[in-house]
């Protein structure tokens, strides 16, 4: 990856040159401890027009103690998260950031876990248990410089007084997972969502830089589990690129249909989940059946159901089953008529629809600029598939379309999901039978060291461009792992598409977004 | 516990304690046609208790969506009488805690169990739950969750499958049939908030008075 190191001072006036030059989709940033250079940031801009992009690294300003960089917030929104999360996890403050708080780790944790002499042992008191519940805080902070270059420190309250503030989850039957909102009401209209994410925080990132390469695999699996195979597709492309190894054909095809059969999976449990989340218990049950149907043929191949610990670096673990081929168009038969069926006993009904319509209304700007891949991207008539946007694998071989619906609102989401199921069926089909000889493995190293660099890899998951930024030094362990997460662009959201929505649909939006939390936690 | 003596007409006390006379009797109800079984009270609860445990819907991660599957018509717990979930912990029988608990939602999960009305069980789903799994190293997962609460069955995998799941579920069925409702100690645990009393610089009188208190609580848990 190509990456242009740019000054502490022109950062900002290059970035708003970027944004005017119409690189207006914020890839990914990457927070890291750069040891003597200082801690920095790896910034990824993408122009949605051409497809070009342009990385730029630049390391943080030195205050007393602080570290600090300006923000760009205002220029892309979905960098208000981006920057929380580095600096919850390395400490850099965002000049001019309306919100800078923790984002992912209690707000009395002491200590940044990604800094490189974070203490990792056992004896450290962050590290541990706490023993009582986290206090809330009503207030926020803004920093910025004064005259004579000093930290200043400015106060806000997140709340008025007249609001009236309630909490939903992180136990909550509807939030897909351990995802917290504090929701501020007018009557029933929502007003103000404040999203408090990192209740699955596992320090995946951290555990990466500790273990060797092929240790860092299986953690990708157990993000968003409904994009296993994707997820170390993307993790093993970065450490290929890395290497510098060409997979063969065969390769290409297995993990190509396989990320496939995975997208069906989650799909499907999609519908089930948002027949579910609005009472349709019927639709659910049957939506898990024919997932089922799905996990059976992925099981026979590779010995999992959900989490499969499939991709290796440089290749796949085992060649396919003898029965692949023809379960896989047993599976192709199967599920084609029930499409339709969804949409007779779901889809089509009026209550659903009701539900959806015009409900969590999206424009394609805010997607663009919330970073909003996936299906509720393309709902939005944002073209944002990465297998069409930068083909990998066997994708540049297959014809399919990319579903894109100009509605902008929840049933319009759901709709893209529907119909991304018989594309991907259509992609199965086209690869199954061709799937040409040779090796299943292109044999790697005991122990594998990545020249120095940077690489990222992305590929399209279950909900979104999932992407993985590797940092290498050259050593045997990665310096630096970073994962685009595909979910947390979708929470940032929330606030936006909620507000003036009733509390009621906020579960019926949260559904048709289909985030997945483990994924944006990591 | 003490049982009163009762006073029936037809039925000398004693043949209360004598297994063949019940057993004689109910034989000869039974061929004149009326329906009676005679067994333990406790019996008779713990099969009504095993056969309709309803679990807290409570996953936070991978676990939680094979707990899913079994929920549906492929595995379908309701073979077992498992069904019926419950989002509120005050109406749930057991917590199947389905995947990583971390230091953030660890003092929730304990909260949660504290809310759950007794008698309580924790089914630890995965190796997450049962030791930190693949993240044990981490420095924000809580490495087991019988570090806070007392688990009953612990199903290993990652995740397990549906079929370990339900094996898990059956193996809690036979500790709960196993229990004494009836005057015996039935799923004890420790108080969570034990009564400290610090006992220097008491005034003499008061200190006969704790005593008293004290040998009165031991006497009464004993008895
Ligand atoms: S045990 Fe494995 S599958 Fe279960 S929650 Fe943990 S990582 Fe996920």
């Amino acid at each position: 990856m190509e990456v242009k190191v740019i000054e502490y001072k022109v950062f900002e006036q290059e970035v708003q040159a970027l944004k005017a030059k119409g690189f207006d989709y914020l890839r990914n940033l990457t927070g890291a401890d750069f040891l003597e250079e200082g801690l920095g940031c790896v910034y990824q801009f993408e122009n949605t027009k051409t497809t070009e992009n342009v990385n730029l690294k630049v390391l943080a300003e030195k205050v007393g103690e602080e570290y600090i960089l300006p923000s760009i917030s205002e220029l892309y929104a979905i960098a208000d998260f981006y920057e929380r999360e580095v600096y919850d996890f390395l400490g850099i403050i965002f000049l001019g950031h309306p919100d800078m708080r923790r984002l992912y780790l209690r707000n009395d944790f002491v200590g940044f876990p990604l800094r490189k002499d974070y203490d990792m042992s056992e004896t450290n008191p962050s590290n541990q248990m706490p023993e009582d519940d986290e206090k809330d805080s009503d207030f926020t902070c803004e920093y910025t410089l004064d005259e004579e270059g000093n930290l200043r420190r400015t106060e806000k309250c997140l709340w008025m007084p007249e609001d009236y503030v309630i909490n939903i989850g992180p136990q909550h039957p509807a939030t897909h997972g351990v995802m917290r909102y504090q929701t501020s009401l007018d009557g029933e209209v929502i007003k103000k969502i404040d999203v408090h994410a990192g209740y699955i925080h596992r320090g995946v990132e951290k555990l990466c830089e500790l273990g060797t390469y092929q240790q860092t695999l299986a953690f990708t699996d157990r993000f968003d589990y409904l994009s296993a195979n994707q997820n170390r597709h993307a993790l093993c492309m970065a450490i290929e690129q890395g290497l510098g190894v060409e997979v063969t054909d065969r390769i290409k095809y297995i993990r190509t249909i396989m990320d496939e059969l995975q997208r069906l999976d989650s799909h499907l449990l999609y519908f089930s989940c948002c027949a579910q989340d609005l009472g349709a218990l019927t639709a659910f049950l049957y939506g898990m059946r024919d997932r089922e149907h799905v996990l059976n043929v992925m099981e026979e191949t590779t010995g999992g159901r959900l989490i499969q610990n499939w991709n290796r670096i440089g290749g796949v673990q085992a060649d396919i089953d003898p029965n692949f081929v023809a379960n896989c168009h047993l599976l192709i038969n199967y599920l084609r008529p029930f499409f339709k069926e969804y949409h007779d006993v779901f889809g089509g009904n009026v209550i659903f629809e009701q539900r959806f319509k015009n409900v969590g209304v999206l424009s394609k700007e805010d997607a663009i600029s919330y970073g909003c891949t996936g299906g509720t991207g393309r709902a939005s008539n944002w073209h944002c598939d990465v297998r069409k946007r930068h083909p990998y694998a066997a994708y540049d071989k297959v014809e399919f379309d990319e579903i894109t619906f100009t509605g902008c609102d929840s049933y319009d989401r759901y709709r893209v999901r529907i119909e991304e199921m018989e594309q991907s069926l259509r992609i199965i089909e086209q690869l199954i039978d061709n799937i040409p000889a040779g090796d299943f493995y292109v044999k790697q190293k005991p122990i594998i060291k990545v020249p120095e660099g940077m690489y990222y890899a992305s590929v399209e998951g279950s909900r979104g461009e999932f992407g993985a930024m590797l940092i290498s030094d050259g050593g045997k362990n990665p310096y630096r792992v970073h994962f685009r997460s595909m979910g947390l662009p979708l929470v940032a959201v929330m606030d936006h598409v909620c507000k003036g929505e009733k509390i009621a649909d906020l579960i019926a939006i949260s559904a048709s977004l289909d985030y997945v939390v483990p994924d944006i936690d990591r | 516990m003490e049982v009163k003596t009762p006073h029936i007409k037809a039925f000398p006390y004693e043949e209360f304690r004598d297994n063949e006379t019940l057993e004689e009797l109910s034989r000869q109800l039974n061929e004149g046609g009326a329906n009676v079984v005679v067994s333990k009270l406790d019996d008779l609860i713990n099969w009504g208790r095993s056969n309709s445990l309803w679990s807290l819907t409570f996953a936070t991660s991978c676990c939680g969506i094979e707990f899913m599957s079994i929920g549906c018509a492929r595995y379908d717990f309701a073979r077992f009488g498992f069904e019926v979930t419950r989002n509120s912990p005050r109406q749930a029988d057991l917590i199947m805690c389905a995947g990583t608990i971390t230091n953030k939602m660890a003092p929730v999960l304990k909260r949660l169990y504290e809310q759950m009305a007794a008698p309580k069980y924790v089914v630890a789903v995965g190796g997450c739950a049962i030791s930190g799994g693949p993240f044990k190293k981490s420095y924000h997962v809580l490495q087991g969750i019988d570090k806070i609460i007392p688990v009953d069955v612990y199903i290993p995998g990652c995740p397990p499958r549906p079929e370990a799941l339900l094996y898990g579920m059956i193996q809690l069925q036979r500790k709960v049939k196993v229990e004494k409702f009836f005057g015996g100690a039935n799923h004890k645990e420790k108080n969570p908030h034990p009564l400290v009393i610090d006992f220097k610089g008491m005034a003499k009188e008061k200190l006969e008075e704790v005593k008293k208190f004290i040998k009165k609580e031991i006497d009464n848990t004993w008895k």
